[in-house]
């Protein structure tokens, strides 16, 4: 195949992480009542995309960034999108814990989804908003446009609402509710700052935006930046704006749950990242930042340490993570962004692999609460497997990817040694050590300890009513295991993986390639 | 570009009347409160629009005047469509709300609320530095099996997955007393002081047939 030819294709294949999905969607939709039929359609839709996917990374590293204008309309007007290392990495990340996810909930059956609400939930919705769902998150990843960013994150907010009030049981409407203000908020602020920024530049264009924003007055730009900032943070649960994250992801099913936990604080990352690379190279605010970053680290894991349901303490780590990831942002270096990228990856995957882990203990223990579960490594071996490669994973225990994408922001950390950055080297090895004491806490009481069981009070009785206990089945197990499995290539692979970042990252560095890339080398009007 | 003051100030006006009403813990008012703040941001759109011109169509009106710009219209329009449809999900979810608890109000989360009591109570009973259940093996309930007693057919033993029904799992048996789905939602009803009256509107739980068990 000639250069010209592949490249072509490859950008044909650039709409298709957006496109397919939404089209399978549909079409799940239709076929709902007809369960065999539906799942054929949603399991045939992600494995096209995670092929896709895997190519569109292959032709991003080998090929350079990609460009498409959406309807032929030409930028700065008309939508652009661009896949460049980093978009066609986090598409890939995001379809594979998708699919894991689906997977899953196939595996784990209907009945299980909607007990709480006695079989009355409108479960066959699940596969299309999840598919939805994955539409949106592509499209806030390969985007070039700005306001286009933000109807992904509508696209993708819609759909996560559905799934997080699936059932409509009281515990999730109350979640949900809260949930869905935030959100809303967060996109109110993320809108107010499009109007601003048109008002002030007259283009929504990213790579317009990138030259037009750098002519601004510094005072102007800096209030546009902030508010971006400000709307991402939420997304992404940075602190002090993460208190939403605890109360609303525990609740929903276990599937939900977990692709919630690894992509949608990402795509706040995500977003967070792509904006202060690529609009505001100069002024990267680099002790905001880190002052964030240090905070999001720490409380998030001295509230985990607090708990005592294992959901709720993993959605705290989760928040706590978020700060590593956005230390690497803050530093701007290109080791810095390196690492910030590689850690992204690898805690999207551990993260949903956790939470899926948290749903089998659920299924076999009957509880998430620690003080009720016990002796689960004798009564399930595998489980116990499952969950500790994860577990140590995210603890950043050698030689898993937690423990190099560490080192990783470590090692970036101490070539600019400011007192604050010091600050960040020390909180972030305490905020490992505290993961480690949190994740040690789940395991020596849920698989280790003998099988005690707290007594039935009047408090509890309600409560354990609802415990059930089942087998695993393997449908469950499977794709559970499927993405440990990943997990652990991510070490495995870490080279060539490290070797993607680093250029992803030295790509982000350059903003002006981007913009060259979107007016054809051209004049930027 | 000169913006104009008076929309300037009317934007201003709604967002602030917005974010106050959003802070409110009724899901109504917190409702009207992102209406308000989204209207608005649409006229914040419109200020960032520009002076106002003639209709962005080619062969229409004067040549010689400018057009107004479209593209922050189209982006208003989008965001429009956008805060109609989170309104009518928001909607949904106050009337469900409402249905099952009779009120419209946020409440807390309960396990926040009981670890946040935890502290203030200094209640170690649960921490590492406790004796607590830890220590104790043989404080086993009397009225359920200790786990290790469900027999083993786990992973993977299990010819259909879908098949595992709620209820009747073989690891069921340590709870001889389990209700139905009816009971338990009961159960949770009860459970809330201010219950006024589970809604009739509510469906019955159906009795699961064996063809729903998969379909997810």
């Amino acid at each position: 195949m000639s250069g010209e030819m592949l490249h072509t294709v490859l950008t044909a294949l650039v709409p298709l992480p957006v496109l397919l999905p939404l089209v399978g969607a549909g079409i799940a939709l239709v076929v709902r009542t007809r369960t065999r039929l539906q799942r054929a359609v949603s399991v045939t839709t992600m494995s096209l995309v995670l092929v896709i996917a895997i190519t569109l990374l292959w032709g991003a590293d080998t090929q350079g960034r990609l460009l498409v204008t959406v309807g032929g309309w030409l930028p700065p007007q008309g939508i652009t999108l661009v896949v460049d290392r980093l978009a066609a990495l986090m598409v890939l990340v995001a379809v594979t814990v998708t699919f894991a996810v689906l997977l899953y909930a196939i595996g784990q059956g209907r009945g299980a989804m909607d007990r709480e609400s006695g079989g009355n939930a409108p479960v066959p919705i699940f596969h299309p908003t999840l598919l939805v769902l994955l539409s949106g998150v592509s499209t806030t990843f390969i985007s070039g446009d700005l306001f286009h960013l933000y109807v992904g994150f509508e696209m993708l907010l819609a759909a996560s609402f559905v799934l997080l009030t699936l059932g409509a049981t009281i515990d999730r409407v109350r979640a949900g509710i809260s949930y869905v203000f935030v959100s809303l908020a967060s996109s109110s602020v993320f809108l107010m700052a499009l109007a601003m920024i048109y008002a002030a530049t007259g283009t929504v264009n990213m790579a317009q935006l990138s030259v037009r924003l750098a002519e601004l007055e510094p005072a102007t730009a800096l209030v546009l930046q902030v508010l971006l900032l400000t709307g991402f943070a939420v997304k992404a649960a940075v602190f002090p704006m993460s208190g939403w994250l605890p109360d609303a992801y525990p609740t929903a099913p276990a599937p939900v749950t977990a692709v919630f936990a690894g992509l949608l604080t990402k795509v706040g990352v995500y977003a967070i990242l792509r904006t202060q690379t690529l609009l505001f190279p100069a002024s990267p605010l680099p002790d905001l930042l880190l002052w964030a970053s240090l905070l999001t680290m720490l409380v998030g894991i001295l509230g985990a340490v607090a708990q005592d349901d294992i959901k709720r303490l993993l959605s705290f780590t989760l928040v706590s993570h978020i700060g590593y990831m956005l230390f690497g942002v803050a530093l701007a270096s290109p080791a810095g962004l390196s690492a910030s990228i590689y850690y992204v990856a690898h805690h999207i995957t551990i993260q949903t692999t956790l939470f899926l882990v948290a749903g089998l203990i659920e299924r076999r223990g009957g509880s998430t609460s620690m003080s009720r579960l016990g002796g689960m490594a004798a009564m399930s071996p595998g489980l116990a497997v499952l969950f500790l490669v994860p577990a140590l994973n995210l603890g950043g225990i050698p030689p898993f990817s937690g423990f190099l994408g560490k080192v990783g922001l470590l090692q970036a950390g101490a070539e600019q040694p400011t007192p604050l950055v010091v600050a960040l080297l020390v909180g972030s090895v305490l905020t490992s050590l505290l993961t480690l004491y949190a994740i040690s806490r789940v395991w020596s009481r849920v698989f280790w300890r003998p099988p005690s069981v707290a007594p039935m009070t009047e408090d509890n009785r309600l409560e354990r009513r609802y415990e059930r206990r089942f087998a695993l089945a393997p449908g469950v197990v499977a794709p559970t295991a499927a993405l440990v499995l990943v997990g652990v290539a991510l070490t495995v692979a870490a080279g060539p993986l490290l070797a993607v970042t680093d250029r992803a990252a030295a790509e982000l560095l350059r903003p002006d390639g981007y913009v060259a890339l979107v007016f054809g080398g051209g004049e930027v009007p | 570009m000169s913006p104009d003051l008076l929309l300037c100030l009317l934007a201003g006006l709604l967002v602030g009347c917005g974010v106050h009403l959003l802070l409110a813990r009724s899901v109504v008012r917190a409702l009207l409160g992102f209406l308000l703040l989204g209207n608005g941001i649409n006229l914040l759109f419109v200020v960032a629009a520009g002076p106002r011109g003639r209709p962005p169509i080619v062969g229409l009106g004067e040549e010689s005047q400018p057009m107004a710009d479209p593209l922050p219209q189209a982006m208003s329009l989008t965001a429009i469509v956008i805060t109609l449809a989170m309104t009518g999900f928001v909607l949904a979810l106050a009337h469900r709300s409402w249905q099952l608890s009779r009120s419209d109000v946020v409440e807390d989360d309960p396990e926040d609320a009981r670890i946040g009591l935890r502290a203030i109570e200094n209640d170690m009973s649960e921490s590492d530095f406790h004796g607590g259940v830890d220590a104790d093996p043989r404080h086993v309930d009397p009225d359920e099996a200790p786990p290790g007693t469900v027999p083993e057919e786990d992973d993977g033993s299990d010819p259909d997955p879908d098949a595992a029904p709620v209820g009747s799992a073989p690891g069921e048996g340590a709870e001889p007393g389990v209700p139905g789905s009816d009971d338990a939602e009961a159960g949770l009803d009860a459970d809330r002081p201010d219950h006024v009256d589970p809604d009739p509107s509510t469906p019955e739980p159906p009795a699961r047939r064996p063809g729903q068990e998969g379909a997810l």
